[in-house]
């Protein structure tokens, strides 16, 4: 399978170049976001107040990472299930976050804000934390520290290894390879 | 009438702290280094899957598990809700501490010392409990003077897809069937597929869920040997849920399932108590007999 190599920030071109399938290497900055975090930017952009990031053309790992052991970059990290942030992820799209890392199918909200806006919704494998970790170059702490993991870092990645899920067409890659598969 | 007092029990006495190294070494140890038997699982996966995507992800999950020995990381960033169960045996006597303290101790060091992310928050404000308690501990006292411990670090995603529900008596097996694959299928690529299904069947709401859980500590790839039933249940199951489809990571393929384990009990006249525990495919556990 032939993959190809991308590079943050991700411009309207190079998203409107990626299809449902397609493998990828990401090098760039990313952010991590879960549960929390998610509610907490919801709830800031609700009441308009200025963002501890800014989400223009922003990337978002859904992850929180085990501890930094000594000497390392990273501890292990990996997607977790990104259903848990449909209910938030429209309106960070409206307000210019463009690509999303996680495991599992999104909501129909979220496919349509990905279609309207020119997003993208990468799939990484879930359960390879120990192997993912190596992609990480650089960590920086940038808000909610308060939440420990689930606090949004800023991760510098190189060639870090995802499939297009649901792209800019609405295209859904675990719905069609699922049917591709069943008996 | 004799006395009813036992003089002559030898009662062996087991120091707390032992417990609790115990305890830290188990979760430590099932964070970082993969049981053989679900390794092994990987590879027959692999020579069995016939997706392209299929086998790519496989081969990532098993160079992942490799990596994670040697470098002595954890396999998964979720390192999940310390479950543990107990097997007391009752002529032991716990000296210097209290058994599930220090239980709760051994975890609290693992997930301090070991590196293991903090898991567990308040369900309402979700604040952070900062030492991954309180532990999920399940106590059984049997006969003898020793100690059982295993300890099972559970991941909250697999955990999620999970489910339990009574149905009627005239549901039978079909019915216990049907929830089984409905689940599983719902779940999709949620659960970090290749999956092992744990079913517990009969005994009431609670009793159903702990035994879909226990079976989810049998060997990958042994069958129950108590009941012909759950045998024959099982192997019909896993073949249905692997003509699913989902396949690894949820990309399509032939290896959904690695193993569905069916744990049975009688249950009450109206009832047909059915639990799916869902396990993601870093299916951990370890155990210890002090």
């Amino acid at each position: 399978m032939e993959t190809r190599k991308i590079k943050t920030p991700l411009t309207e071109e190079i998203i409107r170049s990626l299809h449902a399938g397609d493998m990828v290497l990401l090098s760039g900055e990313i952010y991590t976001a879960r549960d929390v975090a998610h509610r907490r930017l919801y709830e800031s952009l609700l009441k308009g107040e200025k963002l501890p990031i800014d989400l223009t053309q922003a990337v978002i790992f859904y992850a929180a990472p085990t501890p930094r052991p000594p000497k390392k970059v990273i501890g292990s990290i990996g997607p977790t299930t990104s259903y848990r942030m449909d209910s938030f992820t429209p309106k960070l799209i409206e307000a210019g976050l463009r690509a999303m890392i996680g495991k599992g199918n999104r909501s129909p909200e979220v496919v349509e804000a990905i279609k309207t806006n020119n997003a993208v919704y990468f799939g990484a494998i879930g359960g390879i934390a120990a192997l993912m970790s190596q992609c990480v170059k650089k960590v920086e702490m940038v808000a909610y520290e308060d939440l420990g993991p689930e606090a949004i870092r800023k991760l510098t990645v190189k060639d870090f290894p995802l499939l297009v899920v649901n792209d800019f067409q609405g295209n859904d890659l675990y719905l069609s390879t699922q049917n591709n598969w069943r008996i | 009438m004799g006395t009813e007092i036992e003089t002559k029990t030898k009662i062996r006495r087991i120091n707390a702290k032992k417990i609790t190294r115990a305890v830290k070494k188990l979760f430590i140890e099932a964070n970082t280094v993969l049981g053989e038997d679900v390794f092994e699982a990987f590879h027959l996966a692999s020579s069995r899957e016939e997706s392209a995507t299929g086998k790519e992800v496989l081969k990532k999950i098993i160079e992942n598990v490799d990596i994670a020995r040697r470098k002595k990381m954890p396999i998964c960033q979720d390192t999940g809700l310390a479950v543990v169960f107990v097997e007391m045996g009752q002529d032991v006597h716990i000296t210097g501490g209290e058994l599930h303290e220090a239980i709760e101790e051994g975890v609290r060091q693992a997930y301090a010392d070991g590196y293991l992310r903090k898991s567990v928050c308040d369900p309402f404000t979700r604040a952070n409990t900062t030492n991954n308690l309180p532990a999920i501990i399940h106590m059984d006292v049997v006969s003898g003077n020793q100690v059982k411990i295993i300890a099972m670090p559970k991941g909250g995603g697999s955990e999620n897809c999970s489910a339990a529900k009574m149905l009627t008596p005239a549901a039978g097996i079909e019915g216990v069937k049907k929830f089984v694959l409905e689940t599983v299928e719902n779940a999709g690529a949620n659960p970090c597929p290749p999956i092992i299904v744990g079913v517990g069947i009969g005994g009431s709401l609670e009793q159903a869920c702990v035994m879909a859980k226990k079976a989810l500590l049998r060997p990958v790839g042994e069958a129950n040997r108590v009941d012909e039933r759950a045998e024959q249940i099982e192997k019909e199951l896993l073949a249905s849920i692997n003509n699913l489809g989902i396949g690894p990571a949820g990309l399509g393929g032939r290896v959904t399932a690695l193993a569905v384990n069916i744990e049975m009990m009688p249950c009450h006249i109206a009832s047909l108590p059915v639990a799916v525990n869902i396990q993601c495919h870093v299916a951990r556990h370890k155990e210890t007999t002090l």
